[in-house]
C-alpha cells in the first residue's frame, strides 16, 4: 500500500465557458488547475491555502470523483479517481462550508442517519455514533431539532459530524469554517484536530498507515497555520509552494517585515514603494483615518528609504511595528499581493 | 467540546452489494414518507385543489346529461393526477433540486448506487402519493355517490402495479435528463403538466380522442393504466375502453422494461457526462 493518501501528477482542469447569446460560437477557456503535483502522506492534516477562485474547490471536486481532470492523474487512498471511483468512494467523505445538504423537514439525527445508510452502516451503530459525535460538538441537545431550525453554525457542526460519521480514511473539508462566528469556528477546528489525532484506522501498520488523512481548503491564514501539518499555497490554479507552515515562514526570516499605520496616503501606491531596490513587497490597505502599509524588506536598513518617501509625501507615521513572518507574508511574497487584494480582483471569476 | 479517544469506529461492519442497495432505497424513501407527516400543505395542494377540478368536471357532465359512469371516471382521474404531479415535481426535476441543495454531490461520492437513490425517491413518493390518491377516491366517491363493480381484483392490482412501475421508471429516466438542465427543469415540468392531463384522459375516456393521439399518449403509462383500471372497476368501463385490458397490460409491461432500462442507461451516461463537464455541484460552488 502506498504511504500517500493523496497523490496528483500534472493535474489540470480547464473549463469551457459558453459565450452569451451574441457570442454563442465563442467558447472561452478558464484554466482552473494547471499542472498540480501534490503528495499528502497518510495521517497528515494538509491545508490548501489560497484566495477564492484559486482552484481549491476544483481540486477537491476532482479528488472526490465529482469532476474529471482535463489532463494528469490523481490517486486517493491508493486508487486512481478517474479509473476506479468506486474504490475511492467508500474511503472518503466531504464537507463543504455553508452547504445546505440534507432535508430541512428531518431532524439532525434523521439527516445523519440517512447519510450513514448510503455508506452501508448498520442502523444501530450509526445511531450510537451519531449521539457520540453530537456530544463532541456540543449538539446533543439538538438531536431532535429539525435541521431547518438550526443556525448556520449549528448546521455546519452537523455537517462536520456527517463527514466523520462514516469513518472515512480521507476526509475533505472545503472551507469548513466559512461564515461561522469565532466560537463556532474554534469548536470546529478543535474537532478536526482531535479527529486526525485520535482516530486510528482499525488495521494500521507502518509509517502513517492506520491514520486518518484530512485535506482542508481555506482562505483563512490563521486556520491553516493553527491546524495544518503542511500547507500548499495555491493561486490561479497553480501550487506556488508546499511545506510546513514553519518552513514556509522560515524562508522569509532573513527578511524584515514591518507594519506601519499612517495618515491618508496622498497618492502613494505600492508600486512606488516596490520600485525601491531593497523593498521586496509592499501592500497598502485603507483603514479608518489613514492606511496600513505591510512591507517585506530585504534588510532592515531599507526602512529608511520608505520613511523618506512617506516624509516627502507628507504622510505621518502613527505606528510602526516589526513582526515575525506569517503565512499572509508568505503569500504576499509569492504572489506579490495580499490575499484579499487577489480576491477583489478575481471576484467575478471565483468558483 | 471534549476530546474523545473513541472517535474511531471500532469494527465497522458496513454492508455492500445488494444490502447497501436496499439500505439506500429505504434511507432515501424516508424523507418522503416522514416529510408528508410533518408538512401538511399537501392536503391543500394535492387533495383540495384536485378535488375542485374533479367537482368542476362532475358538474359539467351532470349538466349535459352524460352517463353517470363519467363521474366515476373523473374521480379516478383526479386521484391519478396526484401520481403525475408527484412524478413531475418530485422525480423528474428532483435531481436538479438535489444538485442545487448540495445533496447530489454527497450521493455521488457515497459508495451507494445512484439507481438506488432514484428508486428510494420513487418508492417514497409512491407510498406518500398512494395515500393522497386514496383520500381523493374515498372523498370523491362519497361526495358524488360513485359506485364500483370490480371485475377482477388481481388484474386491477396488476395494472396499478405495472402503471406505477412504468410511470416512476419514466420519472427516473427524466430525472437523469433533467440533471443537465438548469432552471429550465422548472419550466419543462410546468409545460408538461396540463397537456398530459388532456391527452392522458384524466377526466374523460381516451377513446374519445383520435386513435393516433390516444396511441401516442399511451407512452405516458398513466394513460393505459387509467384506461385499464376504469375498464376493470366500472360496469360499462369496457365499452368506453381504448384497447382491451390484456393488450394494455402487455403494453404496460413493455413500458416498464423500456423506462427502467433507459433510466439505468441514462443515469450512467449523464453521471459520466456531468463529471466530465463539471455539472454535479450546485451553481454557487
Amino acid at each position: 500500500m502506498t504511504h500517500f493518501a493523496i497523490e496528483t501528477k500534472d493535474l489540470s482542469r480547464i473549463y469551457k465557458i459558453r459565450g452569451n447569446k451574441k457570442e454563442k460560437q465563442i467558447r472561452k477557456e478558464l484554466v482552473a488547475l494547471e499542472n498540480v503535483n501534490l503528495t499528502v502522506e497518510r495521517g497528515e492534516l494538509f491545508g490548501l491555502l489560497g484566495p477564492n477562485g484559486a482552484g481549491k474547490t476544483t481540486l477537491i471536486k476532482i479528488l472526490t470523483t465529482l469532476l474529471a481532470p482535463t489532463s494528469g492523474w490523481a490517486r486517493v487512498a491508493g486508487y486512481d479517481v478517474t479509473q476506479h471511483p468506486n474504490l475511492v468512494r467508500p474511503r472518503i467523505n466531504m464537507v463543504s462550508g455553508g452547504e445546505s445538504s440534507g432535508y430541512g423537514l428531518l431532524t439532525v439525527r434523521e439527516n445523519l442517519w440517512m447519510f450513514s445508510q448510503f455508506y452501508g452502516m448498520p442502523s444501530k451503530e450509526a445511531n450510537q455514533r451519531i449521539v457520540e459525535l453530537l456530544k463532541m460538538v456540543g449538539l446533543e441537545d439538538r438531536i431532535h431539532t429539525k435541521s431547518s431550525d438550526l443556525s448556520t453554525g449549528l448546521r455546519q457542526k452537523m455537517n462536520i459530524v456527517r463527514g466523520f460519521l462514516t469513518d472515512p480514511e480521507v476526509l475533505f473539508l472545503d472551507e469548513p469554517t466559512l461564515g461561522l462566528d469565532v466560537g463556532a469556528a474554534r469548536d470546529v477546528r478543535k474537532l478536526i484536530r482531535t479527529w486526525v489525532d485520535t482516530s486510528p484506522l482499525p488495521s494500521g501498520e507502518g509509517k502513517g498507515e492506520g491514520r486518518r488523512t484530512l485535506l482542508l481548503t481555506t482562505h483563512y491564514m490563521v486556520e491553516a497555520e493553527e491546524l495544518c501539518d503542511r500547507v500548499a499555497i495555491i493561486n490561479k490554479g497553480r501550487v506556488l509552494a508546499c511545506d510546513t507552515p514553519a518552513n514556509l515562514k522560515r524562508n522569509l526570516q532573513r527578511d524584515a517585515i514591518f507594519e506601519i499605520e499612517t495618515s491618508p496616503l496622498n497618492g502613494l501606491t505600492s508600486q512606488i514603494l516596490q520600485d525601491q531596490p531593497e523593498v521586496k513587497k509592499a501592500a497598502l490597505t485603507d483603514i479608518e483615518g489613514g492606511a496600513r502599509l505591510e512591507l517585506i524588506l530585504k534588510e532592515e536598513a531599507a526602512l529608511a528609504s520608505v520613511i523618506n518617501i512617506l516624509t516627502q509625501k507628507e504622510i505621518k507615521v502613527k505606528r510602526l511595528t516589526k513582526r515575525e513572518p506569517t503565512l499572509e507574508d508568505v503569500f504576499m511574497d509569492l504572489v506579490g499581493q495580499k490575499m484579499e487584494e487577489v480576491e477583489k480582483e478575481e471576484a467575478p471569476h471565483a468558483g | 467540546m471534549q476530546a474523545n479517544p473513541s472517535l474511531a469506529l471500532s469494527a465497522s461492519q458496513k454492508v455492500t452489494g445488494w444490502r447497501l442497495f436496499l439500505k439506500t432505497i429505504v434511507a432515501r424513501a424516508y424523507p418522503r414518507v416522514i416529510g408528508q407527516q410533518r408538512e401538511k400543505s399537501w392536503i391543500f395542494f394535492d387533495i383540495f385543489l384536485p378535488m375542485l377540478g374533479v367537482a368542476a368536471y362532475v358538474y359539467v357532465y351532470r349538466a349535459i346529461g352524460a352517463p353517470e359512469e363519467y363521474v366515476g371516471f373523473v374521480v379516478m382521474g383526479g386521484a391519478m393526477t396526484s401520481f403525475w404531479m408527484n412524478v413531475l415535481w418530485s422525480m423528474s426535476s428532483q435531481l436538479y433540486w438535489e444538485k442545487e441543495q448540495g445533496n447530489l454531490a454527497l450521493y455521488i461520492i457515497a459508495p451507494n448506487s445512484m439507481m438506488a437513490v432514484l428508486l428510494g425517491m420513487a418508492v417514497g413518493g409512491l407510498f406518500a402519493t398512494t395515500l393522497r390518491a386514496a383520500v381523493i377516491i374515498v372523498a370523491g366517491s362519497l361526495m358524488f355517490n360513485v359506485t364500483y363493480a370490480v371485475a377482477s381484483f388481481t388484474q386491477l392490482l396488476l395494472v396499478f402495479f405495472l402503471a406505477m412501475t412504468a410511470l416512476y421508471g419514466m420519472g427516473m429516466m427524466s430525472a437523469s435528463l433533467f440533471l443537465l438542465l438548469s432552471r429550465e427543469a422548472w419550466h419543462i415540468s410546468n409545460l408538461a403538466q396540463e397537456p398530459i392531463y388532456l391527452v392522458s384522459g384524466f377526466y374523460f375516456p381516451i377513446k374519445s380522442l383520435n386513435f393516433w393521439v390516444a396511441a401516442a399518449a399511451s407512452i405516458i403509462p398513466l394513460t393505459l393504466g387509467l384506461d385499464a383500471m376504469r375498464q376493470l372497476i366500472f360496469p360499462s368501463g369496457a365499452l368506453l375502453g381504448f384497447l382491451s385490458v390484456k393488450v394494455e397490460i402487455a403494453v404496460l409491461i413493455v413500458l416498464c422494461v423500456l423506462f427502467l432500462t433507459a433510466a439505468k442507461f441514462l443515469l450512467d451516461y449523464m453521471e459520466k457526462l456531468a463529471i466530465r463537464e463539471g455539472r454535479l455541484t450546485e451553481s454557487r460552488r
